[in-house]
């Protein structure tokens, strides 16, 4: 006989966020008020260290519709790469008490576009003997018709060079499905907005991770 | 070195249903066909968003009282608590829990919400609340009536609380739903049955609590909640910062 190992518990399981999801993540969206304090897709406080930018896009169906009853959730670290949470000791970064450094949208209900106002972040160590991490944002993924959230990340179009080196990028195949994990920077006169589709399904799917 | 930097332990995906589950119509479009790319943890999986008891109301974890206006909401009333752990069977603490439904009649408060049933005008149907020191959690609300939905031509939620969780790293945020011991419509339900292990759909069906039930008063009902667990190892510094 061998001795049996400590039991382990095992996660709950997931269910779907359904259609209402707004009634207890996004009230205001469902159509009434009932917090004192909600939270929202604006992170950043007046006295937010970094360049202020907007990050937008739409979540795609297999047919290509957008999908208007989504929420999307992001976290990311501060201007400096530095993560809000006890965890992150990184040496030379300080941590911004006014960058909680987590977001939540709901998309629009006719058009499927969410967007966030935030600062870019910095890049960020990776794991032990690997490069750091280039400036990304993470997303969590939940809706209707999604069984599990869905894990992603938004890296920025203009960071080619610290991109070439990121140890999750180079984890992807190159060309269209690292492209997919890509925002394109639009300048459109005002703050600058970084812009990703993200396609659930179909030829342009977007690359998702099992973390 | 605490707990928090230790990496997570690879999700088992049997006990959740996978992406594509047909006779859940609405995955079919929305599932994601292509392997998922599996990450070891860095900072960005084992860090995650932490949120203060001043960010809530004190009646935000009371959907009895949260949105009365002329009285209390119709319903039976009902006492909903549980412990939030992690795999390895830490208890979970400070993580915002945040809940919604519909009400007695199955109705939710939401604009895209046109079931025939009546909004009850003394209830909003969410709230959210942190577990304290060792993780358990608790709230009073009204029983949520099952509902139609257009999925089959005769399909029945059965009477069910949304729930949204965080945990300490942002690789735990799991959104889930409770369900109540004894509901016929439970394991009718394709959302339920979605899930490959029927032990594991077990573990969402809370069971009549009696000895928390408050006499003349409320019943109540257990809800415990796992999240992913780390790995563990005698010898912390090897895995340190790896
Ligand atoms: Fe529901």
């Amino acid at each position: 006989m061998v001795q049996p190992l400590p039991a382990r518990l095992h996660e709950t399981p997931s269910q779907t966020a359904g259609p209402y999801v707004h009634i207890g993540l996004i009230p205001h969206q469902a159509g009434f008020d009932i917090f004192e304090t909600n939270f929202s897709n604006v992170l950043v406080g007046p006295g937010t260290q970094g360049e202020r930018i907007r990050v937008e896009g739409r979540v795609l169906d297999g047919a290509g519709a957008p999908v208007r009853d989504v929420l999307v959730e992001i976290w990311q670290a501060n201007a400096a790469g530095r993560y809000n949470h006890p965890a992150d000791r990184q040496e030379g970064k300080p941590v911004d008490e006014t960058f909680r450094g987590w977001g939540r949208a709901g998309s629009d209900f006719e058009t499927g576009l969410w967007f966030f106002e935030t600062v870019k972040p910095g890049p960020v160590e990776g794991r032990k003997g690997h490069r750091p991490m280039a400036p990304h944002i993470n997303f969590w993924i939940a809706a209707r018709g999604i069984n599990i959230g869905l894990q992603t990340r938004l890296y920025f179009a203009d960071e080619a060079e610290a991109n070439a080196n990121d140890p999750v990028l180079n984890l992807v195949e190159r060309g269209q499905q690292r492209d997919s994990l890509i925002a394109a920077r639009e300048d459109r006169g005002g703050t600058p907005t970084y812009v990703l589709d993200i396609h659930l399904q179909g030829p342009r799917e977007t690359v998702f991770f099992d973390v | 070195m605490t707990h928090l930097d230790r990496e997570f332990l690879q999700r088992d995906r049997g006990v959740h249903p996978p992406a594509f589950t047909p006779d859940y119509k609405t995955s079919v479009l929305r599932s994601p066909r292509r392997a998922m790319i599996s990450l070891q943890s860095s900072l960005s999986e084992v860090t995650g968003p932490a949120f203060g008891h001043g960010e809530l109301g004190p009646l935000d974890n009371d959907l009895i009282l949260n949105y009365a206006r002329e009285g209390e909401p119709i319903g039976e009333r009902a006492f909903v608590h549980g412990h939030v752990r992690d795999e390895n069977g830490r208890g979970i603490p400070d993580t915002l829990v945040e809940f919604w439904q519909a009400n007695a009649g199955g109705r939710y408060r939401h604009r895209n919400d046109r079931y025939l049933a009546p909004i009850d005008p003394n209830f909003g149907g969410c709230g959210r609340t942190l577990t304290d020191a060792d993780g358990y959690y608790y709230f009073r609300t009204i029983k949520p009536g099952p509902y139609p939905w257009r999925n089959f031509l005769n399909s029945w939620r059965p009477a069910h609380i949304h729930f949204s969780v965080f945990g300490s790293g942002f690789a735990q945020r799991l959104i889930t739903q409770m369900y109540f011991e004894g509901d016929p419509l439970i394991w009718r339900d394709p959302m339920v049955l979605g899930i490959p292990d029927r032990a594991a759909a077990e573990r969402l069906i809370a069971p009549l609590d009696l000895a928390a039930a408050i006499p003349l008063d409320m019943l109540a009902y257990q809800f415990d909640i796992v999240l992913r667990g780390r790995q563990q190892t005698l010898f912390e510094n090897k895995l340190q910062g790896n």
